[in-house]
């Protein structure tokens, strides 16, 4: 294969600084010194890091945020390796349309379900509950578990599992001890994703968040509607150094190329 | 014999939560929307549950809603463009990388996805002020007098929608790139093809099903983008997905928000379901 151009690198150097500018810029901000948004030309100043503790309801949405994650992907999981196992394994009327149904998330645009959920949601009662929030985050980042798990399911061969059933183990050990060490990295990867999903969503929560549960990238939202100001900068920046060790954390453990690129095929 | 019956039951058995879940919290939502948007609303009485075409009738007849569900159009289009520009030769140029660099550049169109969307349209949203770095570069170096309006206007959020959809379509070139014969390239340069040939001739067929579903990716996300919209385009530039959420938020007619959002979800349904069906007659061999 021949190798990059002049011409192709500098098309790649420029798109580089587009992908990182914005984030780059928010990260830049976030060191003024100034009351007011500018470039930190006197120096960096960490003044607005500190402010962000003045404002308890930034950190209070941060914890609202990672508990909602935690909890709404681990209910995604345990109903999607069920789910997977029966997908991979069996032929069975209606395949093909409950596939489709759990992978429907990914299509209906999210603000129609957010008015879908705030509007069932007020007529059962639940509406602007940390519960509403946990079943409508599992509904949202199901697509992303089950993708996962289902792509490590169609790999393993059955008859290890066979072997161990012969062997006299009931179908639990079997499952225990056998299926699920297999099928555990699309799990565990599974889990992440749609951890991260239900983290970053934004436009469903925003419908659904009643001012005692909202979440972090809701309360960034209506704090960007009223204004813009170098404290939102300053946020925005820690949420970014956040993402990045992450990332960094998940491409040492599972190489990036693995959870993105090669993921989507079963 | 037992072990036959319970192997046929197996699978309900296994999808049965899932499938009540989403039953519970999917298809019965949806289906409420859609009857909401056939009620009666009045700013005194809230919502009434008499069947009424007033909100249909409403969506169909007032120019507003119509420049609304232009506009969100032309700005999915635009995107689209612009992430079929950008992602198609970088995809090309990340695929001819040595692996090392590969992965690291990988990071940079990965990384954006997980961070919040809302800090990254803050993060346009400081370039493309009217004191940003955007035009306070331009005018340094000269090539503008007064600065230009990208807050508020299409452009602006063309410009946020585009940094954040883009990855979507280099991952889903990059994976029919990774499909091709890189020989086949070689083979088309000793028979003499110049680069332009093989681009137009040998990869461009090749990846064309790759660019097709990326494209329909960036275009259901930009057509339904929330964020972006809100942040960039502000009150004044209202697209379908801002438009109901103030119908919902700000001027409580519920009824009227339910029919722009069935509106919004019908069309990109038809738009998805059609242009697949295309893309899988037309490229029917490509796929297998």
């Amino acid at each position: 294969m021949r190798k990059n151009g002049p011409l192709a690198l500098f098309f790649h150097a420029l798109f580089v600084v587009f992908m990182l500018a914005p984030l780059v810029i928010v990260c830049v901000v976030a060191f003024t010194p100034e009351g007011y948004l500018s470039l930190p030309t006197r120096g960096p100043s960490l003044r607005w890091f500190k402010a962000i503790f003045a404002y308890p309801e930034f950190l209070r949405a941060f914890y609202a945020s990672l508990w909602l994650a935690a909890l709404s992907s681990t209910l995604a999981i345990l109903l999607s390796v069920p789910a997977a196992l029966a997908i991979a394994r069996y032929r069975f009327p209606g395949r093909e349309a409950i596939t489709a149904l759990f992978m429907s998330p990914l299509m209906v645009p999210h603000v129609v379900l957010g008015i879908a959920f705030l509007r069932f949601f007020s007529q059962i009662g639940i509406s602007g509950t940390f519960t509403g929030l946990v079943l409508s985050h599992v509904i949202v980042i199901m697509p992303f578990a089950l993708r996962l798990v289902l792509a490590a399911s169609y790999g393993i061969d059955r008859r290890i599992e066979h072997a161990a059933i012969s062997l006299g183990a009931d179908t639990i050990t079997a499952f225990r001890r056998v299926t699920l060490p297999l099928i555990l990295p699309g799990v565990v990867s599974g889990w992440l994703l749609a951890a991260i999903n239900s983290f970053d969503e934004v436009t469903m929560t925003v419908f659904i968040a009643s001012p005692a549960t909202v979440t972090l990238p809701v309360r960034m939202f209506l704090y960007i509607q009223d204004n813009i100001d170098p404290l939102i900068a300053a946020v925005s920046a820690c949420l970014i150094a956040l993402t990045a060790g992450l990332l960094l954390a998940l491409d040492r453990l599972y190489g990036l190329d693995r959870l993105f690129v090669g993921s989507g095929k079963g | 014999m037992s072990l036959a019956v319970s192997e046929r039951n197996a699978p309900f058995w296994l999808t049965g939560p899932a499938l009540l879940v989403f039953l519970g919290l999917v298809i019965i939502p949806l289906g409420m929307t859609v009857l909401l948007s056939f009620y009666d609303w009045g700013q005194y009485k809230g919502i009434v549950p008499d069947f009424t075409l007033k909100n249909w009738r409403e969506i169909a007849t007032d120019s507003y809603f119509f420049e609304i569900f232009l506009r969100t159009f032309r700005i999915a289009i635009l995107v689209t463009l612009a992430s079929v520009l950008i992602g198609v030769p970088e995809a090309y140029i990340l695929n001819r990388m040595s692996p090392g660099w590969r992965s690291a550049f990988l990071l940079v169109v990965i990384g954006p996805l997980l961070v919040s969307v809302v800090a990254r349209t803050l993060g346009w949203a400081l370039l493309l002020g009217s004191t940003g770095l955007v035009n306070q570069g331009l005018m340094a170096l000269g090539l503008i007098a007064t600065p230009l309006e990208f807050m508020f206007t299409e452009t602006g959020v063309v410009i946020a929608l585009t940094h954040v959809l883009t990855p979507f379509m280099i991952l889903s070139v990059w994976a029919s790139l990774q499909r091709l014969d890189p020989q086949i390239e070689n083979a088309a340069m000793s028979l003499g093809a110049g680069w332009w040939t093989i681009w137009t001739r040998v990869i461009l067929p090749q990846i064309v099903p790759g660019i097709l579903s990326g494209g329909i990716i960036v275009f259901a996300l930009a057509a339904s983008a929330f964020a972006s919209p809100a942040i960039i385009g502000g009150r004044r530039l209202k697209v379908a997905a801002t438009l109901a959420y103030d119908e919902f938020l700000n001027t409580l007619n519920w009824p009227l928000g339910a029919a722009v959002a069935t509106l919004l979800l019908v069309a990109l349904v038809a738009i998805i379901v059609g242009s697949n069906r295309l893309i899988e007659r037309r490229y029917a061999q490509v796929f297998e």
